[in-house]
């Protein structure tokens, strides 16, 4: 079961590539294979090789205009498009729930920073995004036995969901509670017209969690949320100073979520 | 050596096929939980470690608890524990095999568990759990066979074991204070992030691993035709009393810094462990009856007229071995998640599969205790009626 449900993933990366026209498809297997290899691999930095039309940086962050975004209604769109876009199922139990980006209170989302006179304000109520912070010094990478989560050069943090054993110390040391186990099978619970071939599901037992839309970057598209924010959430390159993040943050004040953690999350909330 | 784990009385092979027949029933249960995923037991996105990593810390705990006995025979001569060094070493493998095994069932992927091998992460502390632990079952099992066998051929123990011996004391603390590092170390965790966590855990090992011994050299006493010996298990009361009026005190520090400083980040565990927060409360009895548990027994052992009493001294023992359980166990864990990072009180209890599955482990765990201590009477019953 194990080695067909590789080669389906290897499929579905060389798919993938494919549309990225012809000379794209072995560079994305090759950033694929580059962890999920056999075992005599020696390098543990994952070297990207891109393709002609993937969106290189060096230091990938997300900065959300929260201002743009004030009910539940406005959040819908970019949950369902990355849940969609990426195989998440629709867990009945609600202890087995699979989320990659999902809405919090403030006061969850931000628990530092609770002020209850700000509570009673229009800001108690309001929906956050959140999801996986892609830290720049990821204790949740630090905890991994087997590099299953790794980081590569451009700050991305990713799973390999095929070596994974589900030990789940990743999850005790994320403070973001970014990620999600598989309790169960998850495939029975994902539609199967709403299913995307081009991505792999995953197996009962393994961890998973948001991966800043790794597959569709290497392809030259934005984020899956990004795409559907209509504006509110913007992608970029840290390390450009030109760039539409940087830029944001220069005019815009900025939280971070548990920034006295050190982990040095690369999501930023325009407040 | 082995063939003495192989002929018993009736009430030997009895007690043999019960601890079959449960830790069968885990195997079946425990397959189902292959088949299905985790999603059988009660743990969640929120709690995602529950009983069976916190059998484990406890466990681990007993394991290292066998250095009370090997540390003051071979470091200060205490020639009295001698006789009994055996059943400290054969304690600590039989709990080294439980905890292995519920590492084991905790795994999504267990046959994926030679990757911790196949791609060594120093930077993750699981990989040198991986290794002290092992390490320790490894050291056990070559200085406890080898001193028996010594022992029943009437011949001083090898040479070459000498460093093997001194190796392990160290180590043993090393077992613990890595265990507690897993979780010390995870900056979103408040109730874990605390220095004193390796000492502490320490602390309670030191109390429950010796309160365990004490109680089975009672029963060896009743069963068999050797005698552990009184001043053994006085020395050992000693030992206990020590231990867990430590332990108690290195927990009143936690609360103190806790409760004083007000950081809700580690305050509020401790809260939902001993009042309950926002209505979600399950576990403020057990937590309750651990530290009535555990200042009972102080103060039962604290007395030397009533130490000395060993039936008060094995009451004593059953409530540092439950008290500790509760405390480490039971509310060490899901403390630790309760609230979770974002400040939700996700409540977690144990499924039926879940307990099941458990009590296949100790029954395993008991099967290997058994068949060992059995041998070690064997011999020790042996090289009696020699003398004899
Ligand atoms: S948010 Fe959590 S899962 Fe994501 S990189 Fe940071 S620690 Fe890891
Ligand atoms: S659950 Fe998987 S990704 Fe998480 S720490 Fe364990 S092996 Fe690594």
């Amino acid at each position: 079961m194990e080695s067909s449900s590789r080669r389906r993933f290897l499929k579905v990366a060389g798919i993938s590539a494919l549309g990225a026209g012809s000379i794209g498809a072995k560079p994305v297997l090759n950033a694929f294979a580059a962890t999920g290899g056999g075992h005599g691999e020696e390098k543990p930095v994952i070297k990207m090789v891109p393709n002609k039309d993937s969106l290189m940086g060096t230091r990938w962050a997300m900065v959300i205009d929260t201002r743009k975004l004030t009910s539940a209604g406005d959040l819908e769109p970019m949950i369902e498009a990355c849940h969609k876009v990426h195989n998440v199922p629709e867990m009945e139990n609600k202890n087995h729930e699979i989320k990659w980006i999902w809405e919090e209170e403030f006061k969850h989302a931000f628990p530092g920073k609770i002020n209850r006179y700000i509570e009673d304000e229009a800001v108690s109520h309001k929906p956050f995004l959140v999801l996986c912070n892609h830290c720049e010094n990821p204790p949740c990478v630090q905890a991994c036995p087997t590099k299953a989560t790794f980081q590569r050069e451009d700050g991305i943090v990713m799973m390999d969901f095929h070596r994974c054993i589900g030990c789940r110390f990743c999850m005790a040391a994320c403070p973001f509670g970014a990620r999600s186990f598989n309790f169960r099978d998850p495939r029975p619970f994902i539609e199967e017209a709403e299913l995307n071939k081009k991505f792999p599901t995953r197996c009962k037992g393994v961890v998973e969690k948001c991966n800043f839309c790794a597959e569709r970057l290497a392809v030259g598209q934005m984020p899956a949320c990004v795409e559907a924010s209509k504006g509110a959430m913007t992608f970029g390159d840290l390390d450009d100073p030109e760039s539409e993040v940087r830029k944001l943050i220069r005019e815009n004040f900025t939280i971070r979520r548990k920034q006295n953690l050190g982990t040095m999350p690369s999501v930023y909330y325009i407040v | 050596m082995l063939e003495l784990a192989l002929k018993g009385t009736k009430r030997y092979y009895g007690w043999v096929t019960g601890l079959l027949l449960v830790a069968g029933i885990g195997v079946v249960f425990w397959l189902w939980q292959l088949q299905f995923g985790l999603g059988i037991t009660g743990m969640s996105r929120s709690v995602s470690w529950g009983f069976y990593i916190a059998q484990f810390t406890f466990l681990v705990g007993v394991a290292a608890g066998g250095l009370m006995v090997v540390l003051p025979y071979y470091l200060h001569n205490y020639k009295a524990f001698g006789r009994i060094t055996i059943l400290g070493e054969f304690l600590a493998i039989s709990a080294l095999v439980m905890c292995l095994l519920f590492i084991m069932v905790d795994l999504g992927q267990p046959n994926r568990m030679l990757n911790v091998l196949f791609y060594p992460t120093p930077h993750s502390m699981l990989f040198w759990d991986m290794i002290v632990l092992n390490g320790y079952l490894f050291l056990n099992i070559i200085v406890g066979w080898n001193v028996l066998e010594a022992e029943r051929n009437n011949v001083p123990p090898p040479k070459w074991l000498k460093p093997f011996i001194y190796l392990s004391i160290p180590w043993a603390v090393g077992i613990h204070t890595v265990t507690a590092y897993l979780y010390c170390g995870l900056p979103g965790r408040g109730f874990w992030m605390t220095a004193i966590l390796a000492p502490r855990f320490l602390a309670s090992a030191f109390a429950a691993g010796p309160a365990f011994l004490v109680l089975l050299c009672m029963l060896i006493r009743k069963v068999t035709r050797f005698d552990p010996g009184k001043e053994q298990i006085q020395t050992l009361g000693k030992i206990i009393t020590y231990a867990i009026i430590i332990n108690v005190f290195f927990f009143l520090c936690e609360v103190f810094v806790a409760m004083y400083s007000q950081i809700p980040e580690h305050m509020d565990h401790l809260t939902y462990l001993f009042a309950g927060l926002h209505g979600h409360d399950t576990l403020v009895p057990f937590m309750w009856a651990a530290q009535l548990l555990m200042v009972t027994a102080i103060l039962l052992l604290i007395n030397p007229n009533a130490r000395k009493n060993e039936p008060v001294l094995a009451v004593a023992c059953v409530m540092v071995f439950i008290g500790t359980w509760l405390d480490k166990g039971l509310g060490m864990i899901s403390g630790g998640f309760v609230p979770d990072p974002l400040h939700h009180v996700i409540e977690y209890t144990p499924t039926i599969p879940e307990l099941i599955i458990t009590a296949g482990v100790w029954a395993v765990g008991f099967l290997v205790l058994t068949a060992l201590f059995k041998i070690a009477i064997g011999v020790k019953e042996e090289v009696m009626g020699e003398m004899g």
